[in-house]
């Protein structure tokens, strides 16, 4: 078995981007732990996601990467029973303290679900509801203009711009998916979570799900979790990996996946356990 | 090529599965296909276009039921009126707002009013509106079946939203949608043809309601003019035909029952026309 995965993008572009300092922080998450009633799923996370670029959670089943995601927009907060400690600093303001307005913060950062979840309604209405409740649209016009631009950015205009008044559940899996990523885009959110959104596709619907990716980071900040560690090594700029609730390393996804500091992560990465 | 034995045998139980689950089917597709044509049957021969207009007369002169469909009509308006919007604001509420040791309670206490026998109510409903206004009324008559439509609502409405995958409503949150936003929005819709189909089972269970009319709406023999004064009902005419010495008056009352099916029917077919799913 090889001991490195390769990596799509030639290595100097990788590089010059993993010059860390220069870009602004995002998000600063500062000694986490997170708890499902008395199980600690968490442990003690720190750490920081530079703005616009794309960083990669990976590790085995149950580490902790979905559960440390939902906690970067409160999602979380709809399970019972959980528990956050610590700090999470998105634009310098903790979005845990109590002056914190969950809504606001769910507008700033956007979510896309593993298991692509359209509302039961048109193609158009899935697009526009979060304009709509979010009064982001002042007239008809707008409010459509808005919806084909969120649809262009998702790269799936050009394959239902003809049938916006059907069913969105119409769609395939990963028009459906892509659908799902223009209703989060037509809201301008900075951060847009992303949880193993190509986990269902097919080779095709993931290769445009990466590359909308790889286009969405000019303007947003992206973090992304995966279980496929071709799909991190391809998107992502930083990669931070983890196991059984806590972080083990965060680095350059370069330098995570052919030269990493940690022991355990070399283990994982070239897939002696996982 | 041939079959095995034990292959032969499965193919065999399978067929006498099919058959026996199809005979199944038609005992109790059929059985409703009987009690309808026997009431048909029956009432096909008092039926005709006066008697649906008429208000009842004395025996021997003919008479209608023209009366009783306006009156069971705005009993029903009434009690969906107060049982609906109530049924699911209570479904509403047990699904997505009730939490801590107050939900169980409501939910436990909706199911026991489900199992209250319908006389019972009509009798809560005679002391509590009848005896106080002095006097028998739609009024009272209509809050007798909505009491009994809200728990029936209220349960179906609460199952159905229970339902709706949990990932619509995080996608929605997601977003930036307050919760009540989320509920108006994305779950009530997405469950509106369950909540249409509980409100329809309320409304068929309570148009063949007598007993708590008995007491609320008693019964009249002319038109109604308001809602405070008693009114007619199919369900209570048929018993007093039914009950009542006359031929006449029987086969009236068998007219009356299909009458009051077809309009059952009618109700049925409108609203699944008017929930169907549109996406």
């Amino acid at each position: 078995m090889s001991t490195t995965i390769p990596t799509l993008r030639p290595k100097f572009e990788i590089t010059s981007r993993a010059v860390l300092p220069s870009r602004e922080t995002k998000i600063a998450v500062d000694a986490l732990n997170f708890y499902y009633g008395r199980a600690q799923a968490l442990k003690d996370i720190t750490l920081t996601i530079p703005a616009r670029m794309v960083m990669a959670f990976i590790g085995p089943s149950g580490c902790g990467k979905t559960t440390f995601l939902r906690t970067l927009n409160r999602m979380n907060d709809v399970i019972p029973a959980t528990r956050v400690e610590g700090k999470v600093m998105i634009d310098g303001a903790d979005i845990y303290s109590a002056s914190a307005d969950v809504v606001e913060l769910r507008r700033k950062v956007g979510m896309v679900f593993q298991k692509s979840n359209p509302f039961p309604k048109s193609i158009f209405d899935n697009v526009a509801y979060g304009l709509k409740i979010n009064r982001l649209a002042s007239s008809r016009s707008e409010l459509e203009g808005r919806v084909e631009e969120a649809l262009k950015d998702a790269a799936l205009w050009e394959e239902v711009k003809d049938r916006l008044k059907s069913s969105a559940l119409g769609l395939s899996g990963g028009q459906q998916q892509r659908l799902c990523i223009a209703r989060a885009l037509a809201i301008r959110p900075e951060v847009i979570l992303m949880d193993e959104p190509a986990s269902a596709l097919d080779p095709i619907a993931t290769s445009k799900i990466e590359e909308l990716i790889m286009d969405l980071k000019n303007q947003y900040t992206i973090v992304i979790v995966t279980h496929n560690m071709q799909q991190a090594a391809r998107v992502s700029d930083l990669t931070a990996f983890f196991l059984l609730g806590k972080l083990i390393e965060i680095n350059t996804t370069e330098k995570l996946f052919t030269a990493p500091d940690e022991k355990v992560t070399e283990d994982y990465v070239t897939g002696r356990f996982g | 090529m041939s079959f095995s034995g034990t292959d032969r045998t499965r193919r065999t139980a399978s067929q006498l599965m099919t058959t026996l689950t199809a005979l199944c089917t038609f005992g109790a597709v059929g059985i409703l296909l009987i009690i309808l044509s026997y009431i048909a049957m029956r009432g096909i021969g008092a039926l005709n276009l006066r008697f649906l207009f008429d208000s009842p007369r004395p025996v021997g002169e003919g008479g209608g039921i023209g009366n009783a469909i306006v009156g069971s009509a705005v009993l029903l308006g009434l009690s969906c009126a107060v049982g609906i919007p109530a049924g699911i604001a209570t479904g509403v509420y047990l699904s997505e707002f009730g939490s801590g040791w107050f939900a169980p309670v409501v939910r436990f206490l909706v199911d026991t009013l489900t199992g209250i026998p319908s006389i019972v109510t009509g009798v809560f409903v005679y002391g509590v509106v009848v005896l106080r206004m002095k006097h028998f009324s739609a009024l009272a008559g209509g809050i007798a079946l909505a009491l009994i439509m809200i728990p029936i609502v209220a349960r179906t409405t609460e199952e159905m939203i229970r339902l709706v995958p949990h990932s619509l409503r995080e996608g929605a949150l997601a977003l930036g949608a307050p919760q009540w936003r989320v509920t108006l929005g994305v779950i009530i819709p997405a469950a509106a043809s369950g909540i249409a189909t509980g409100a329809m089972l309320a409304i068929a269970r309570v148009s063949g309601e007598t007993a708590p009319l008995l007491f609320t709406a008693f019964g009249s023999r002319f038109f109604p003019r308001n809602l405070n004064e008693p009114i007619a009902s199919l369900t209570v005419q048929i018993y007093n035909y039914a009950i009542s010495p006359y031929d006449e008056w029987h086969a009236q009352a068998w007219a009356a029952t299909l009458v009051l099916m077809t309009l059952i029917l009618g109700i049925n077919i409108t609203v699944r026309f008017l929930t169907r799913k549109k996406f």
